[in-house]
């Protein structure tokens, strides 16, 4: 599902964001990504959501050459791609429901089509009783999984989260995996960077590790293709 | 940042489908939707939307009001013309039979509409009458005064050259010792009229101009406030042309409202200079009144001033959108 191939990032004034990154999540796969701080983590998210390019190597998702991928082309691909964000990255001026309803105006769907997924993946995250609230007037769990319904909501095969759970507190955290574990479960590809080595030794999950912009360690140990 | 070596890069490498398939009536639907949201946004702030519209129907008033007064003008000058009249002349040997037939002969010129002979008699009795000459003009045995023909051209030779080109022609008569055109405030007038209407043109590009810099200003604005929304938008796969529409949509508005103010302006304006007009054309017993804005001026002001606002707005969006990119 995601290919990297010998990726590097240099950032202009060159510094490498990642350097020679290999390797291969499978469709279905739930992985984590961990690394110190300016590991690269963001910037492999980054390249997958095509928020950055890849300054050499090849980056392929769900078999699209993304290196050879055209401007004009950038949206469709990120409507493929649902991506989370620790600061949620919302809507403050527009209630829950039209924050989490705006990949699919995006995509041109109807009206009544708009309102029923909508309100199944509020109901999904638990927010249904919310809808017609502004974000600023919710918790900051409770945001971050508005974040995670307009990042579900269109159904996209692959979802990026980057820190979700890195304002929250440990229960909280808990459930917020748990919620991307049912995801994993209905078969969507699922790669979160975190910190939090707690959690996620518990999950028995794939785990990448960066350091210093390099890949260090695969945990699923396969050799990088 | 994303570079622009991108743009060389093949597309059909990419196996994506855009636009999946929507209906015409759908996407009409969702057109609709956009224009009235952005007509929403508007209603939303009207204080500064209503000034914004204002600033637009002035600059575009005072072009059109001028153009508007021009043309009366050029209608009152209309009415002038048949004043272009050319005095021919005769000499002193010419008799007024002779006279009388030239002007027979220019009756039939498909130049001249109207011939009237004023004969040798005619005018000596005329000038006895109004000069109070009588009794010096009964001690000249001979008539010093020559017979006249008094040429009026038909309309479309009595502008300017062509009217030039029948003197030209006629004093080419040989009976013909003088001939006059009457024509001297007819050229300064249509000069006038023609710098007029050159210095309309050249306001009108100004002013167009500005309404362009106003609502693209306005709508650089506007991308600034909503910097947040843009690049959420992008972030969750909005093509540029769905970011796009809204500030499109906000500039026709503002173009089109800004149209009808000008045009309300300048009524308003005319419905003020229609009494004195009046009282004016009536010391010249003239029945000339003043000509609104009719149908196709003002489709052609409302067009020209949405096409406007929506080239405004796709400058400010062309050059402002791009830079907002999602990090
Ligand atoms: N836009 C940028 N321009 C220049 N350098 C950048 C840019 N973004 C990131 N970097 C650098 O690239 C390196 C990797 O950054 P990245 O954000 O990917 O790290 P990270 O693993 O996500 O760190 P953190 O855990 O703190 O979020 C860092 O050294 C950072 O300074
Ligand atoms: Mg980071």
């Amino acid at each position: 599902m995601i290919h990297f191939d010998n990726v590097t990032k240099r950032y202009p004034g060159g510094h490498e964001g990642l350097s020679n990154v290999s390797f291969h999540i499978e469709p279905g796969e739930m992985v984590f990504l961990t690394g110190h701080s300016g590991a690269g983590k963001s910037t492999l998210l980054k390249l997958i959501g095509l928020l950055e390019r890849s300054t050499r190597g090849q980056v392929r998702v769900a078999g699209r050459n993304l290196t050879r991928l055209s401007r004009g082309q950038i949206p469709y691909h990120r409507r493929e791609v649902g991506m989370i964000f620790q600061d949620h990255r919302l809507l403050y001026d527009r209630t829950v429901f039209d924050n989490v309803a705006m990949p699919l105006v995006v995509a041109g769907l109807g009206h009544l089509e708009i309102g029923r997924r909508v309100r199944a993946a509020l109901d999904k995250v638990g927010l249904l009783s919310k809808e017609k609230e502004l974000p600023i007037t919710l918790s900051g769990g409770e945001q971050q999984r508005v974040g995670i319904a307009r990042a579900v909501v269109s159904k996209p095969p692959v979802v990026l989260a980057d820190e979700p759970t890195g304002n929250l507190d440990p229960t909280l955290s808990r459930e917020i995996m748990s919620l991307f574990e049912q995801f994993n479960d209905v078969g969507v590809t699922l790669l979160i960077a975190t910190h939090d080595l707690n959690l996620i030794s518990r999950m028995n999950r794939r785990i990448l590790v960066l350091d210093k912009s390099r890949l260090a360690k695969d945990s699923a140990a396969e050799v990088p293709c | 940042m994303i570079g622009k070596s991108r743009k060389t890069r093949k597309k059909s490498a990419a196996n994506i489908s855009p636009r999946s398939t929507l209906r015409v009536d759908v996407w009409l639907m969702r057109h609709l939707q956009v224009a009235l949201a952005s007509l929403g946004r508007l209603v939303r702030t009207p204080l500064s939307t209503l000034m914004t519209i204002l600033v637009i129907g002035i600059a575009l008033a005072l072009p059109s009001g001028l153009y508007l007064l021009l043309n009366n003008a050029k209608t009152l000058s209309g009415n002038w013309d048949g004043a272009a009249s050319i005095s021919l002349f005769m000499t002193q040997e010419t008799s007024e039979q002779r006279a009388e037939q030239i002007a027979e002969q220019l009756r039939n010129d498909p130049a001249i509409l109207k011939v009237q002979l004023i004969s040798r008699t005619a005018a000596l009795e005329e000038f006895r009458q109004l000069s109070g000459f009588a009794d010096v003009l009964d001690s000249i045995k001979d008539n010093p005064l020559p017979s006249l023909l008094i040429v009026e051209p038909r309309p479309e030779h009595a502008e300017p050259i062509p009217a030039e080109a029948l003197l030209a022609r006629l004093r080419k008569i040989q009976e013909v010792e003088f001939a006059q055109l009457d024509l001297e405030w007819v050229r300064r007038f249509h000069a006038i009229t023609e710098i007029a209407q050159r210095g309309v043109m050249i306001l009108a590009s100004l002013l167009g101009l500005s309404v362009l810099l106003i609502v693209g200003n306005t709508i650089r604005l506007e991308i600034q406030n909503r910097h947040a929304e843009i690049e959420i938008t992008k972030l969750i796969g909005g093509t540029n042309a769905f970011i796009r529409r809204p500030f499109l949509y906000n500039g026709a508005w503002y173009g089109l409202f800004g149209g009808i103010s000008a045009w309300l302006m300048v009524a308003v304006s005319l419905l003020l200079l229609d009494n004195p007009v009046a009282q004016l054309a009536g010391l010249y017993q003239s029945g000339f009144e003043l000509r609104g804005i009719d149908f196709s001026t003002l489709i052609t002001l409302l067009g020209g001033s949405t096409v406007l606002g929506l080239t405004g707005s796709w400058i400010a969006v062309g050059r402002h959108l791009h830079q907002i990119e999602p990090s």
